[in-house]
């Protein structure tokens, strides 16, 4: 048998062996208690989510950074289908009453949260959920931006002291207002005042409200948050791309420079570009909508178990550490990425004998439950699990250490991720994708500022990458 | 590992940049392309899977040639040939 045989067989056995694992944890876990069948939906879900991210080479870090770096506008494109079909299954979970998805308060704050996390995903490597993928090939520099998003969040949404210095005295009045369980003392945090003092007094927007429609109604969900809110704005995004990065040298190719271009020209070059990456667009179209039937599945099992929250069915397999003071967990009901991951360390922390169940983001809704317990964390470990899966079957795995050069990036990249997503309440899957798709204006608002990170990020990589050819290349007359 | 950008022969290079996440792999092989002469070839040797979709995507727009594709282990090894074609579109 030849080495690359060996390695194969090797490969789909460690794959099978991840399925087998993660089946058996569904079936061990529901013959203790149905309950658990709650856990395995996220769970398969991630896998999906995994499998999809790994087989496009999905990451939303790479659409404009390509763009921008090396002028490919695949990743745009693929983000784009996976959006408008994503927004269009959600349409109907939506107008049936069954979606879980909570819009967020629209301000410039989430334009300055996707500007911080546009500089980290640019500077990591890979966005959050693409950090995650990319683990699950066996990247070592991943997995330090995913432990460094991690930690990032889990201490700066409990950062007082000298930080509380820093909190304009409208906020904190704002805050203290609020008049939030005393547990959680709104009067003390940066993250809390910023959120109770700031974030909680904007207004939540939603397109299909702004066409004075009812949201949960199908003219609301179709009209306005699909085609208003989504499917127009992704074409014009869409038609700028075209313009700008891929026109000139498509009718340099068909057209003689483009002259002659004719109407038919230009057409086939924006359905050329469309269809240029046929994995991204796949990938695109089947995440898409396994997002939109996740929700249709966890509101579901909801309805079965009568309960609102995952916090009460553990509450009820008597499961009461880290639940926060209203009873709750972090549940989104549909694909999240960073608060599982601020939660798993938030627990750690906490098992280390920090106090952080004192603030809004644990304390009051998320909560730190066990990760072995989580929901949204077995969505996380299940998504770095179909992608190792696929990646083992495509015989992509590799198993690469952090250079010292990339270890840094990771690390400020992730930490940058962190403060962003804390501050736009969500990473680019929960604050962009998400949003963006159910129609929730504030999403666009922290898509604009990625870009506008995307753009400063490769300005300094470049910078960064000329100096390091210059050196390599000295020698050779180039 | 540290990049890597040597000269094999006249004409063929070698850029390894193995070991390195996006964006490194696509940016160093956008600078590499644009310095060397029409028809130079680089022997690209990366093993970051996303990196693939961008270089592929890359030459394909700019209209150099990929003339080989190699891939063991998570490893690639691309020989990419510089075309006039994409002198002009780099030089935008």
């Amino acid at each position: 048998m030849s080495e690359a045989t060996i390695t194969e067989t090797r490969n789909q056995r460690w794959a099978l062996g991840i399925v087998g694992f993660l089946i058996l944890v569904s079936v061990l876990s529901f013959a203790v208690h149905e309950y658990y069948i709650y856990i395995s939906a996220y769970l398969w879900f991630g896998f999906v989510y995994g499998m999809c991210l790994q087989y496009g080479r999905f990451c939303f870090a790479s659409a404009f950074r390509d763009l921008f770096a090396v002028g490919v506008p695949r990743m745009v494109v693929g983000i784009m289908i996976a959006t408008i079909l994503f927004s269009f299954v959600s349409a109907f979970v939506t107008a049936t009453g069954m979606s879980t998805f909570h819009a967020a308060p629209t301000s410039i704050a989430a334009t300055i949260a996707g500007l911080i996390f546009g500089v980290g995903m640019v500077f990591a490597g890979g966005c959050a959920s693409g950090s995650l993928y990319k683990t699950g090939e066996g990247n070592g520099v991943s997995l330090l931006v995913v432990l460094s998003i991690s930690i990032t969040q889990a201490t700066f949404v409990d950062l007082g002291g000298w930080f509380n210095k820093l909190v304009p005295q409208s906020w904190h009045e704002s805050a203290l207002a609020k008049k939030l369980p005393a547990a959680i003392n709104a009067g003390d945090g940066w993250v809390d005042q910023y959120l109770a003092g700031y974030i909680w007094n904007q207004p939540i927007v939603k397109f299909s409200e702004l066409l004075g429609l009812k949201d949960a109604s199908f003219a609301g969900a179709f009209l306005g948050d699909f085609l208003v809110g989504v499917v127009v704005p992704a074409t014009v995004l869409l038609v700028v791309v075209y313009l700008f990065w891929v026109r000139k040298n498509h009718l340099k190719k068909v057209a003689k420079g483009g002259e002659n271009a004719t109407f038919g020209d230009e057409l086939a070059g924006y359905w050329g570009m469309i269809a240029s990456s046929k994995r991204t667009a796949l990938a695109g179209l089947f995440l898409g909508i396994a997002c939109g039937l996740q929700m249709l599945v966890i509101e579901g099992l909801r309805i079965k178990f009568g309960v609102r929250n995952a916090g009460t069915l553990l509450s009820r397999l008597g499961h009461d550490f880290g639940l926060s003071v209203s009873g709750t967990v972090f549940d989104p009901g549909y694909w999240y990425v960073t608060t599982q991951e601020a939660q798993w360390v938030g627990w750690l922390f906490n098992k280390l004998g920090w106090n952080n169940m004192d603030n809004i983001y644990f304390g009051l809704n998320n909560g730190i439950p066990n990760p072995a317990i989580n929901p949204a964390d077995w969505m996380s470990l299940a998504l770095i699990g179909g992608a190792a899966v696929m990646a083992l079957l495509s015989n992509e795995f590799k198993f690469k250490k952090p250079t010292k050069e990339l270890a840094v990036w990771a690390i400020v990249g992730g930490l940058l991720m962190g403060i962003g997503s804390r501050l736009g309440l969500g990473c680019n899957v929960g604050a962009f994708f998400a949003r963006v798709a159910l129609g929730d204006a504030s999403g666009w608002l922290f898509g604009i500022g990625m870009i506008g990170g995307a753009y400063i990020g490769v300005k300094f990589f470049n910078w960064w990458t000329e100096r390091k050819m210059a050196k390599e290349m000295a020698a050779f007359d180039l | 590992m540290a990049m890597k950008f040597e000269k094999k022969a006249e004409g063929l290079y070698m850029l390894d940049v193995t070991g390195y996440v996006c964006p490194h792999p696509q940016i160093y092989t956008k600078k590499a392309l644009e310095k060397m002469k029409d028809g130079d070839i680089v022997e690209l040797v990366f093993d970051n899977p996303s990196s693939s979709e961008s270089i592929a995507a890359m030459c394909e727009a700019q209209g150099n040639e990929i003339v080989e594709k190699n891939m063991a282990n998570g490893k690639y090894v691309w020989k990419i040939k510089k075309t006039a074609d994409a002198a002009v579109a780099l030089s935008r």
